[in-house]
C-alpha cells in the first residue's frame, strides 16, 4: 500500500513536475495516518479513473478516423445497421466492467474510511473547537476549570497521541481543515460532532475555513503545530497560567491602555479585570506566532496596524478600529508582546 | 422524402388560412400576446444567452480578484455578491432556461408533428415570470444589494441574524420566480409530449429527445417543491420571524440542507439529461446512422430520473453524519454512474458503426465526451466519503462541477445552436468562425477549470476573495485566469457568427442535415402553423423512415387553431381541440404575481393586497369566451 502510493507519487511527479509542491499544505503531503490513508486512496483511485479515460477516448479516436467520409454529399441512411451484433457484445461487456470497476471503488472507500476512523482512543487529548466569524476558539476541556486552556486559531498538539477534536459553532457553519492533517468536518451550530486524528511527523501545519461563512471566510486560517510531547506538556502548563505581570513602566502603562479602552469589551486577559468573551482569549497572545486568525505575523508592526485599522486588513471583520495616541500603542503593544 | 411535400408549407389557399388563424398580430400588443411556442422558445433562449454572457462577466471579473495573491481589486462584500449571482444565474437563469425551457419549448412539438405547445399561455406566464426572476436578482445585483450567501444560502449565514437587509430574500424570491416558471414548463412539455405526438410516434418510437423531456419534467414536478419549500421556509424565517432553522429555538441547520439538495442534485441532471439527449439526437444525424442501443438509452434516462433523487448527502459528507448512511449515499453515487456510461457507451458504438459526416457540431460532440468524461471520473472521487472531505468545497469541486455542467451542458447546447440555428433562423452558421469558436473556448475552458484540480488538492478552499502569497496558489490563479480570456474570445467570434449569419448567412433548407425528426419535416423557420398537414409517423426516425407515400392527417380545421389530441401509449388520434390563441392575459398575469412576490420581499401586506390583481388577471385569463365558429367539445375522431 504504501508502495504503491509512493510509486505513483513519483511518477506523478515525473509526468507533472511537482505540481503540489511537496513539503507544503496539501492533501497529498499526509502528516497524519488519516491523510496518509486518504492519500492511498486518491492514487488508486486516480490510477483506474486514467485508466479509464485513455480507454474511451482512445475508442473515439478511433471511431472518428475509422469512420470518417467526405461531407460533399450527405449520406443517404441504410435501412441495415451492420455491426451492431458485435456492438451488442462491446457495449454489454463494457457496462459489465464499469460495474465491477465501480465495486471495487466501493469497496476501497468504504474499507479506507473505516480506517481513517479507526484511531485508537487511549491516551487521547481531547480539543474542543468552536468556530467564530472570523476565528477559531480552542479549547482544552478539563473537568477542572483551572486545568482547561482557552486560546484562539493556534492548536498544539502532542505527536504520537489521538486527538479527539469535538466540533461546535457560536454562530454560522464553518469547516475545519488542515488538508495535511485529516478532512474537512463542518462545524454546526447547534449539533456539536467529533473526530479525531494523529499527527505523525512534527511541524507546523495551515489549515483554513472550507465552508463560506461571510465577508472575512477567505482569511480565517489557523495551524495545527505538531510537537514531541514534552514541548507540548511545557506549552500546556505555560497557557495554564494567568497571564504575566507588567515587568516594567511601559507595559504597565499597556496594560491599563487595555483596560481603559475597547479592547477589554471583546477579550479576556485571565489576570486581570478584562473577562469578555467574544473575542479571542489574548492571555498568552505573545507566544502566538500569528494574529488575525493567521492574518498576519506576531510582530509589533503588525500588532499596531492591526490594532488601529482591523478593517484595512481584513473588511467586515468584528474588531473595531482603535484610535491610539501614540505613545498609548507602544505602550499597548509592549504589553501584549510581554504575555508569553 | 415524399411526406416533406405535405409539411414543408407552399403557397396555397389551405396555407394562407393557416397563417392567417395562427399568425401572431403586429406590432407592440402582438409581441407581448403572442404564445406561440416557436416565439416563447426562441425568448427563452436570447434571455437565458443574455443570462449566461452577465454571469460570464461576473467570473471574469472573479477571475481578475483572484489572478494574484492579495489582489485589491475587489473587496469581501462584492465579491461575494459577484460568486452569489454568478453560481444562481448560470443554474437557475441560464442552464435550466435554456436547455429545459428554450430548447424544449422550441422543439419538443415540432418533433412531436404539433401544431402547438400545450396550454399555450401557461407557457406564455413561465417565461414572462422567469424574465421576471431574473431581472429581480440583477436590478438586485447593479444596486450593491446584490444576493451574498452563495448559490445554495446556507442557514445560518443566510438568516435574519448573519445577513440582514434584503439580500438574501432577492435570491429567496428569486427562487420561487423560477421554480414556477419551470413547473409551469414542465406541465407544458409534459403534456404535450405525452398527448400531442403525431400519428404513428408510439412510445417506442418516440425520439429519445422526447424521452428525456418526459423524464425531465417529472423531475422538476418532484424536486422543485423542495426548494420552493427550504426557500419559503427561509423566507418566513427572514420576514416573519419563524424559527424554523433557527438552532436558538430548536430549529436545524441540517433540515436546510436536506430539503435544499434533495432539490440540488437532481437538479444537476435536469441540466445533464437535456445534453444527454441533444448528443442522442445529433450523433446519429452526423455519423449517418440510427442510433445504437435506442432502448438501453431510454431505459438509462428512465433511470437516471429515479437514482438522481437518491443521492443528494453526497453534499454533506462533511457534516459528520453517521458512516453507515454516506456509505450507503457513495452507492449510490456510484450506481449513478452505470446510466451515464451505458449512455456514452452506446454514443460509441454508434459512431463506431457509423461514417461520420464532419460538420461543427461534431467538434462540440467531441468536446463533450472528453470534458464530460473528465467531469463524470473526478465525480466518482467525490462520491467516495473519505476523498470527498479532503476536496469537499475546494477548487477541486470548483473544477468539478465546471466540467461537468460546461461539458454536460454548455458543449451540448453549442452543438445544438449549430445543430438547430439553421431551423430556427433559416440560415447557416459560417464553419470557419465555428471551428475558431471551439477551439478557443475548448482551450480556454482546461486552461481555466483543469488547473483547479490542483489548486483544491492544495489546500484552496473556494469562495476565498482572496489568498495569501505564501500558499504558493499564484501561478496556477493566473494561468486560470489567463484561460477566461481564451474563453471570451471564443464567445465574441461565436456572437460575430450568430449575428452575421443571421443576416448574411447561406439560406438552409427545410432538412440541411438529412436528419430524421419531424422538426426537419417543415420549412426553416418553421410557419406559425408548424406544419401545413400533420405528418405521419412509420419509426423512431421518422423522416427516415417514412413510406414513399407516408400519409399526412387531413381532417383538421385550418379557419381555427386546431390541434390533434392523440393518446399517450400508441399515438392514436383520439380528439381535436382547439388552442387557445394570443392573449395578453399571461403577461399581464405575470406582471400581477411578479409585483406580489417582489412586495412580499418588503412588507407581508404585499400578499393579500397582492393576491387582488393576480385573482383579476386569473378572471380574465380563464373567462369563457364562446367565440369559437366551432363546437369546443371533444370531437371524436373519425378513422
Amino acid at each position: 500500500m504504501i508502495a504503491l502510493s509512493t510509486t505513483t507519487s513519483n511518477l506523478t511527479l515525473a509526468i507533472l513536475g511537482d505540481p503540489y509542491h511537496a513539503g507544503q499544505h496539501a492533501a497529498l503531503n499526509p502528516a497524519s495516518g488519516q491523510a496518509a490513508h486518504i492519500e492511498w486512496l486518491y492514487w488508486l483511485l486516480f490510477w483506474i479513473l486514467a485508466i479509464v479515460f485513455v480507454l474511451v477516448m482512445a475508442t473515439l479516436t478511433a471511431a472518428a478516423r475509422k469512420s470518417v467520409t467526405p461531407v460533399q454529399e450527405i449520406l443517404d441512411i441504410s435501412r441495415e445497421n451492420p455491426g451492431d451484433e458485435g456492438a451488442a457484445w462491446a457495449v454489454g461487456t463494457a457496462v459489465g466492467v464499469t460495474v465491477v470497476t465501480l465495486l471495487v471503488v466501493l469497496v476501497a472507500s468504504v474499507v479506507t474510511g473505516k480506517r481513517v476512523e479507526a484511531v485508537p482512543l487511549n491516551n487521547s487529548v481531547t480539543i474542543q473547537v468552536r468556530g467564530h466569524q472570523w476565528w477559531w476558539e480552542i479549547t482544552y476541556p478539563n473537568s477542572e476549570p483551572y486545568l482547561t486552556v482557552t486560546t484562539a486559531n493556534e492548536i498544539h498538539v502532542p505527536v504520537g497521541r489521538p486527538i479527539v477534536v469535538l466540533t461546535d459553532s457560536g454562530d454560522v457553519i464553518h469547516s475545519l481543515w488542515a488538508p495535511n492533517i485529516a478532512g474537512k468536518r463542518d462545524l454546526l451550530p447547534g449539533i456539536p460532532t467529533s473526530f479525531s486524528f494523529q499527527v505523525d511527523k512534527p511541524g507546523i501545519y495551515h489549515g483554513q475555513c472550507a465552508e463560506f461563512c461571510g465577508l472575512q471566510h477567505a482569511q480565517m486560517g489557523f495551524a495545527i503545530i505538531a510537537e514531541s510531547l514534552d514541548q507540548f506538556s511545557a506549552w500546556y502548563r505555560q497557557q495554564l497560567k494567568p497571564a504575566a505581570e507588567p515587568a516594567n513602566e511601559a507595559e504597565a502603562r499597556g496594560r491599563d491602555v487595555f483596560l481603559t479602552h475597547a479592547c477589554v469589551m471583546c477579550h479576556t486577559i485571565r489576570g486581570t479585570t478584562a473577562g469578555s468573551r467574544y473575542g479571542p482569549d489574548l492571555t498568552h497572545i505573545a507566544s502566538r506566532d500569528m494574529i488575525a486568525a493567521e492574518t498576519l505575523p506576531n510582530v509589533p508592526g503588525a500588532l499596531a496596524g492591526w490594532i488601529l485599522d482591523p478593517q484595512g486588513v481584513k473588511p467586515g471583520n468584528h474588531m473595531a478600529p482603535n484610535i491610539l495616541a501614540p505613545d498609548d500603542l507602544q505602550a499597548l503593544i509592549a504589553y501584549l508582546q510581554s504575555l508569553h | 422524402m415524399a411526406i416533406a411535400e405535405a409539411t414543408v408549407p407552399r403557397e396555397s389557399e389551405h396555407t394562407d388560412r393557416l397563417n392567417h388563424t395562427w399568425g401572431r398580430s403586429r406590432g407592440f400588443l402582438g409581441w407581448f400576446s403572442t404564445v406561440h411556442h416557436t416565439d416563447i422558445g426562441i425568448r427563452y433562449m436570447v434571455t437565458s444567452f443574455v443570462f449566461f454572457l452577465l454571469g460570464g462577466v461576473l467570473a471574469g471579473l472573479m477571475r481578475l480578484q483572484l489572478a494574484r495573491p492579495n489582489n485589491g481589486l475587489i473587496g469581501p462584500d462584492r465579491y461575494n455578491q459577484l460568486f452569489t449571482v454568478h453560481g444562481s444565474t448560470m443554474i437557475f437563469l441560464f442552464a435550466v432556461p435554456m436547455l429545459f425551457q428554450g430548447f424544449g419549448v422550441y422543439v419538443v412539438p415540432l418533433m412531436c408533428g404539433a401544431r402547438a405547445i400545450a396550454f399555450p399561455r401557461l407557457n406564455a406566464f413561465s417565461y414572462y415570470i422567469y424574465l421576471g426572476g431574473g431581472l429581480l436578482l440583477w436590478i438586485g445585483l447593479f444596486l450593491n444589494i446584490g444576493a451574498d450567501a452563495g448559490w445554495f444560502a446556507y442557514i445560518p449565514l443566510s438568516g435574519p441574524q448573519f445577513s440582514p437587509g434584503k439580500r438574501v430574500d432577492f435570491w429567496a424570491q428569486m427562487i420561487t420566480f423560477t421554480e414556477v416558471s419551470a413547473l409551469g414548463s414542465a406541465i407544458c412539455l409534459a403534456t404535450t409530449i405525452l398527448r400531442y405526438r403525431a400519428p404513428g410516434m408510439t412510445l417506442n418510437r418516440m425520439p429519445i429527445l422526447l424521452w428525456e423531456k418526459l423524464v425531465l419534467s417529472i423531475m422538476v414536478m418532484f424536486a422543485m417543491p423542495a426548494v420552493m419549500v427550504v426557500s419559503g421556509l427561509l423566507l418566513l424565517d427572514r420576514l416573519i420571524g419563524t424559527q424554523f432553522f433557527n438552532p436558538a429555538e430548536g430549529g436545524d441547520v441540517l433540515l436546510y440542507q436536506h430539503l435544499f439538495w434533495f432539490f440540488g442534485h437532481p437538479e444537476v441532471y435536469i441540466i445533464f439529461l437535456p445534453g444527454a439527449a441533444i448528443m442522442s439526437t445529433i450523433i446519429p444525424v452526423f455519423w449517418r446512422r440510427h442510433i445504437f442501443g435506442y432502448t438501453p438509452i431510454v431505459v438509462s434516462v428512465v433511470a437516471t430520473g429515479f437514482i438522481g433523487f437518491g443521492v443528494w448527502v453526497h453534499h454533506m459528507f462533511a457534516t459528520g453524519l453517521p458512516q453507515l448512511s454516506e456509505s450507503f449515499f457513495t452507492a449510490a453515487s456510484l450506481m449513478i454512474v452505470i446510466p451515464t456510461a451505458t449512455q456514452f457507451f452506446c454514443w460509441l458504438a454508434t459512431m463506431w458503426n457509423g461514417r461520420l459526416q464532419f460538420r461543427i457540431p461534431v467538434l462540440w460532440i467531441f468536446g463533450f465526451f472528453f470534458i464530460f468524461l473528465i467531469g463524470g471520473l473526478s465525480g466518482v472521487m467525490l462520491a467516495s466519503v473519505p476523498l470527498d472531505i479532503q476536496v469537499h468545497d475546494t477548487y477541486f469541486v470548483v473544477a468539478h462541477f465546471h466540467y461537468v455542467l460546461i461539458g454536460g451542458a454548455l458543449f451540448p447546447m453549442f452543438a445544438g445552436l449549430y445543430y438547430w440555428m439553421p431551423k430556427m433562423t433559416g440560415r447557416m452558421l459560417n464553419e470557419t468562425l465555428g471551428k475558431w469558436h471551439f477551439w478557443l473556448f475548448f482551450i480556454g475552458f482546461n486552461m481555466t477549470f483543469f488547473t483547479m484540480h490542483f489548486l483544491g488538492l492544495r489546500g484552496m478552499p473556494r469562495r476565498v476573495y482572496t489568498y495569501n502569497q505564501n500558499m504558493n496558489w499564484g501561478a496556477l490563479n493566473m494561468m486560470a485566469t489567463l484561460g477566461v480570456a481564451f474563453m471570451f474570445a471564443g464567445l465574441v467570434v461565436f456572437l460575430a457568427n450568430f449575428l452575421h449569419s443571421r443576416e448574411y448567412g447561406p439560406i438552409a433548407e427545410h432538412n440541411p442535415w438529412k436528419a430524421g425528426s419531424l422538426e426537419w419535416a417543415t420549412s426553416s423557420p418553421p410557419p406559425p402553423y408548424n406544419f401545413p398537414y400533420i405528418p405521419t409517423v412509420n419509426g423512431r426516425e421518422a423522416l427516415w423512415e417514412a413510406a414513399p407515400n407516408q400519409p399526412v392527417v387531413s381532417g383538421i380545421r385550418d379557419d381555427v387553431p386546431e390541434v390533434l389530441v392523440t393518446n399517450s401509449l400508441d399515438a392514436d388520434p383520439e380528439y381535436k381541440e382547439e388552442s387557445e390563441g394570443a392573449s395578453l392575459w399571461p403577461f399581464l398575469t405575470a406582471l400581477a404575481v411578479s409585483a406580489a412576490f417582489v412586495g412580499s420581499i418588503f412588507t407581508a401586506w404585499a400578499v393579500p393586497i397582492g393576491a387582488v390583481p393576480v385573482i383579476v388577471c386569473l378572471l380574465g385569463w380563464l373567462w369563457p369566451r364562446g367565440h369559437s365558429p366551432s363546437p369546443r367539445m371533444a370531437e371524436k375522431w373519425s378513422q
